[in-house]
């Protein structure tokens, strides 16, 4: 299956040509069916490649060179891909959860004029996405970087007659383009410190320069900022909120299990740098930290289901950071797959609800739903359990993995791990406000319409991210429950050279040892912490729905606007910018520009059409200018002497 | 330098030149038929090649002279060109006069 892998890039790319090309031409059944098989039969080559590549016993990476690109001096660039642990790991979570996502969307879109250009959009996505994690140097990586992120805009702007969904997906594109300069600078500065763009290469490259780790620090924080924008993370998170304007499977697809993953990956790919950069390190576990807190409170008051759900991706990505940075890359990675089980289900599920409910998002006209859609309440249920923290759900595992490697991490460890537990805390409380509001609570809905199920198409994937959500932790469980580390050796080939290289120069950060009671007492306290979450919202919203959350005032009020962030950038940095923007456009360009351009070519205008009396047609005239001519030329020379 | 050539002060027939450009030029300027034209710019060269012999001879030196061999060559296919032209011009538009060929001004 390794020789078919080239299929696995190559598979998407036909869907969304022939999706793309076609698209008025083949009826919609067709065209969704050939979507998710060109996700579907590169998620079973992915499988059987898996299979065959033994990545418990293997060590070296199995690389596909395809052709060269770019070869200028010694800069080369090819697409060339790069099949090891992390890369299958990440493709297999792209095609598994990329198929589900589009054998739901079948369901999903099904009447939507724009059906076709739908999944030949989310095939490009899907193709993008897989050179994104697959490619084996930085520049083919940066093109399925950019590749999701146009995809990403066009989906969210797919319905473009919207100005609201046509504007975030603009939003979403700006706010990524101002992380990538951090991508193309990481990468200039690799390649010149370096002298390749190949990881592998990089890696030896690097290994054999000492200085090197004088560097890391900065070309880190580079590659950071690339992250921020691509995953959501403060400053540069409000794109993602905005992406919900996109399709409910969009939402679940892009902006919860694949694309704002990718700054995770990149700092996976890229950990024999970061190794190297402990400040930049301590620097992103601090952004994923506050992110995660930040995000988490707004979750807690705002009212548009899926709205809720993307602040809860930005604080669970927040979480990621927070493991990357704290250089427990295991631990993120871990925490990326199951949050891509849960919040794919978590958003499918609302999807649904939206669905049954006729395209009601606000959580104010739901209620009591839980009895009339059986499959979606018990599967978003057992999302919300995994997200919550609860044991023994996959969300558990691995946000404890987290807040213990947190913990024993250099001298903030427990200032970074407090922030974490705040953060599961209101993670906990504002998903079971979700569900006790939509689920439980006063039926508010709209009772003209029927509320119905949905089609076998969109509950099966429920059920089987379900079962991922449930199961997905077992691959990695702390040692007081049945102790398996499977991932970390799974991980293992991947990480160790840049662990050694490290380790080399002296600059790991230490990780404090951790005594096994204390790692049980930990995992104790943050289950009852989202206890404690799900017991408030139970009072609150349950038991007797207080109207203290519905009245905004004071610090309840400013948690409703978001903190104003939106208003602040707006203020600091939209109104500006247009300021000036409106100024060149129609002040200096029009009054000054223009009128001075203008004026250069009227005045030859003006200066022809003088000349051009002289040209009368008598060649008596012609001949008169010529004597005269002389007569001044013989004038001068006399009068000036020869 | 010579005054005299063949008993004629020199000047005498630089002012005979002159007079004889000038009414090349006039003519020039001023005749509106096209062949008449034509015989005054003969009469403009005939003046220079004039003026040539003139200094040739008072300077005792060839290279005047053969200047106006050249002049004169050049004034021969000169006036088969334009004679050609004029009589291609005169078939076109049944005229020798200049102010009716005006069809090149803007």
């Amino acid at each position: 299956m390794l020789d078919l892998f080239p299929l696995v890039v190559l598979l998407p790319l036909l869907g969304f040509l022939h999706n793309g090309l076609l698209k008025d031409r083949i009826p919609h059944r067709f065209a969704g069916a050939i979507g998710t098989l060109a996700v579907f039969i590169p998620f079973l080559i992915t499988l059987g490649a898996f299979n065959e590549f033994r990545p418990m016993e293997r060590t070296a990476p199995h690389l596909v060179p395809v052709f060269d690109w770019i070869v200028v001096g010694n800069f080369k660039s090819s697409f060339g891909y790069q099949i090891d642990q992390l890369s299958l790991y990440m493709t297999l979570i792209i095609t598994g959860i990329g198929s589900l996502i589009h054998l739901y969307s079948m369901g999903y879109m099904k009447g939507n004029a724009g059906y076709n250009r739908f999944f030949a959009y989310l095939n490009l996505f899907i193709f993008c996405m897989l050179n994104l994690v697959l490619s084996d140097n930085l520049v083919l990586t940066f093109l399925g970087w950019e590749g999701v992120g146009l995809s990403s805009y066009l989906l969210i702007g797919f319905d473009y007659d919207k100005s609201s969904a046509a504007e975030a997906g603009m939003k979403a594109f700006i706010l990524n383009r101002i992380g990538d300069v951090g991508f193309i600078l990481g990468t200039g500065f690799l390649f010149w410190l370096g002298g390749s763009l190949q990881y592998l290469q990089l890696q030896t490259n690097l290994s054999e320069m000492g200085e090197f780790a004088n560097y890391a620090n900065i070309v880190a924080l580079f590659f950071f900022v690339a992250a921020m924008g691509k995953s959501a993370q403060i400053p540069l998170y409000v794109w993602l909120p905005d992406a919900m304007a996109g399709p409910t499977p969009v939402s679940a697809l892009i902006h919860a299990a694949t694309m704002v993953t990718a700054g995770i990956f990149l700092i996976a790919r890229l950990n024999f740098v970061f190794l190297l950069a402990p400040e930049t390190s301590l620097f992103i576990a601090i952004i994923g930290a506050v992110t995660a807190l930040f995000a988490a409170t707004i979750g807690t008051l705002q009212n548009d289901i899926k709205k809720i759900l993307a602040y809860s991706t930005v604080s669970q990505l927040g979480f990621m950071f927070l493991a990357m940075g704290s250089m427990s890359y295991v631990a993120g990675l871990f925490h990326l797959m199951t949050h891509a089980f849960f919040k794919a289900l978590l958003f499918l599920g609302a999807g649904s609800v939206i669905h049954a409910l006729h395209h009601e998002q606000n959580i104010k006209h739901m209620g009591g739903l839980f009895g009339k859609i059986k499959i979606t309440s018990f599967t978003f249920l057992l999302g919300t359990l995994a997200i919550a923290g609860f044991f023994p759900f996959s969300g558990f595992f691995s946000k404890d993995l987290i807040l213990e490697k947190a913990y024993t991490y250099g001298a903030f460890g427990s200032i970074l791990w407090t922030m974490g537990i705040v953060a599961a805390f209101f993670t906990s409380f504002y998903m079971f406000r979700l569900v006790f509001v939509v689920f439980f609570g006063k039926d508010n809905t709209d009772s003209h319409h029927k509320v119905h199920e949905s089609p076998w198409s969109m509950t099966l994937p429920l059920v089987i991210l379900a079962t991922g959500a449930v199961v997905a932790g077992f691959l990695q469980t702390p040692h007081f429950f049945l102790h398996i580390d499977a991932l970390e050796r799974f991980f293992a080939p991947v990480l160790s050279k840049g662990y050694e290289l490290a380790s080399l120069h002296g600059t790991l950060a230490e990780h404090k040892s951790l005594v096994h009671d204390v790692e049980l007492s930990l995992a104790g306290f943050s289950v009852c912490i989202a206890t404690i979450g799900l017991i408030l919202a139970f009072f609150l919203y349950q038991r007797k729905p207080s109207p203290i959350l519905e009245e905004h005032t004071g610090f309840r009020k400013i948690l409703f606007h978001k903190y104003y962030i939106d208003e602040i950038y707006d203020f600091l940095f939209v109104r500006p910018f247009l300021f000036l923007s409106r100024g060149v456009a129609f002040f200096f360009d029009t009054k000054i520009l223009d009128r001075f351009f203008l004026g250069i070519g009227g005045s030859f205008g003006v200066i022809a059409n003088g000349l051009r009396r002289l040209q009368s047609g008598f060649i008596g005239d012609y001949a008169l200018y010529v004597v005269i001519g002389t007569f001044c030329i013989l004038v001068y020379l006399l009068t000036r002497g020869v | 330098m010579n005054q005299f050539i063949s008993g004629i002060p020199v000047a005498y027939i630089l002012g005979l030149a002159g007079i004889l450009f000038s009414i090349g030029v006039l003519g020039v300027l001023i005749r509106r038929n096209i062949v008449i034209i034509f015989m005054s710019v003969e009469l403009i060269l005939n003046s220079v090649n004039l003026v040539f012999v003139t200094f040739s001879k008072a300077l005792s030196h060839i290279s005047g002279e053969t200047i106006v061999f050249f002049v004169m060559a050049i004034a021969a296919a000169e006036a088969a060109v334009g004679l050609a032209l004029v009589i291609a011009i005169f078939r076109h538009k049944k005229s020798t006069n200049v102010d009716e060929l005006q069809s090149m001004r803007w």
